[in-house]
């Protein structure tokens, strides 16, 4: 009972504020809304049994990538300058095609989704078994993917400082 | 309706109601991406869509596949990668910022200035 109540209350704020979140005029808002867009998946992964992807959204997207987007906001906005978006045209295009698509997933997963899985194993998953997974080379074992991801990330921070450095 | 919210209070939370959280999540980038002229908006829509995925790939592990790891891992990745997508592009548009003083996205037709 208490699990359905907190989803029902992390679905209705993750729903509203990403629609607020593209809607807004002001970016800082926006950001704002994203924010809370962000602590809601959060919460769900927790709620889904996930436990180290929560803290690692919370620590990576909430704190990371949020200051990120903070910064960059007050750095090129002008104060009290409202968001510019594109012809109205374009906007009803944009709607229609969105809401197409909603229509058209959402008819999908109420048709279909409920009949392929049967039950819910809400099991821990412990960090050590995380940990082996992550370093090992066998079959269902991340240890490529994980270099990989940290010579990306080599390669972003010196791509990063490349281009904003000032000449 | 009534028995609708007695199923859904009784029974363990269904994979479509996850599913329609992070669908919302996606239309809502894509209309974002789509309807705004700022870097900025365009990439805090890219920020909406690539969560909405990551809640896909976590719902589909754990509903489908419970003894496995493979969803949580590609979520996993696919967090360190948005990080660094975001930290490169916020880089683009601090320095097209300050050669154009501008970040939107009709007024960038060259790259070079």
């Amino acid at each position: 009972m208490a699990q359905q109540i907190i989803f029902f209350i992390l679905a209705a704020m993750i729903a509203v504020f990403s629609v607020l979140a593209v809607t807004s005029k002001r970016i800082i808002r926006s950001a704002t809304y994203l924010l809370f867009v962000l602590l809601g998946t959060a919460g769900l992964y927790l709620l889904l049994g996930y436990h180290y992807l929560f803290a690692v959204q919370i620590a990576v997207y909430a704190g990371g990538v949020m200051v990120l987007f903070i910064f960059a906001i007050l750095l090129t906005n002008r104060p009290g300058e409202n968001v510019k978006t594109e012809r109205k045209d374009r906007r009803i295009a944009a709607g229609i095609t969105s809401l197409a698509g909603l229509a058209f997933c959402g008819h999908i997963i109420y048709w279909n989704v409920n009949k392929m899985y049967t039950l819910v194993v809400p099991a821990e998953q412990k960090i050590q078994d995380i940990g082996l997974t992550l370093m090992g080379t066998d079959k269902y074992q991340y240890l490529l993917p994980f270099e990989f991801i940290s010579v990306l990330l080599l390669a972003c921070i010196v791509g990063a400082i490349m281009i904003a450095r000032k000449r | 309706m009534g028995d609708l919210f007695i199923n859904f209070f009784s029974n363990p939370v269904p994979m479509e109601a996850y599913l329609g959280v992070s669908l919302i999540m996606f239309f809502a980038g894509v209309y974002g991406f789509l309807s705004r002229k700022s870097l900025l908006m365009i990439l805090v829509s890219i920020e909406l869509m690539l969560n909405a995925a990551d809640i896909n790939f976590v719902v589909f592990n754990r509903y489908l596949y419970p003894g496995q790891m493979e969803g949580f891992f590609f979520t996993l990745f696919a967090i360190a990668i948005a990080a660094c997508e975001t930290a490169v592009a916020i880089a683009i548009i601090i320095n097209i910022y300050r050669n154009l003083t501008s970040v939107e996205v009709g007024e960038l037709d060259e790259m070079k200035e």
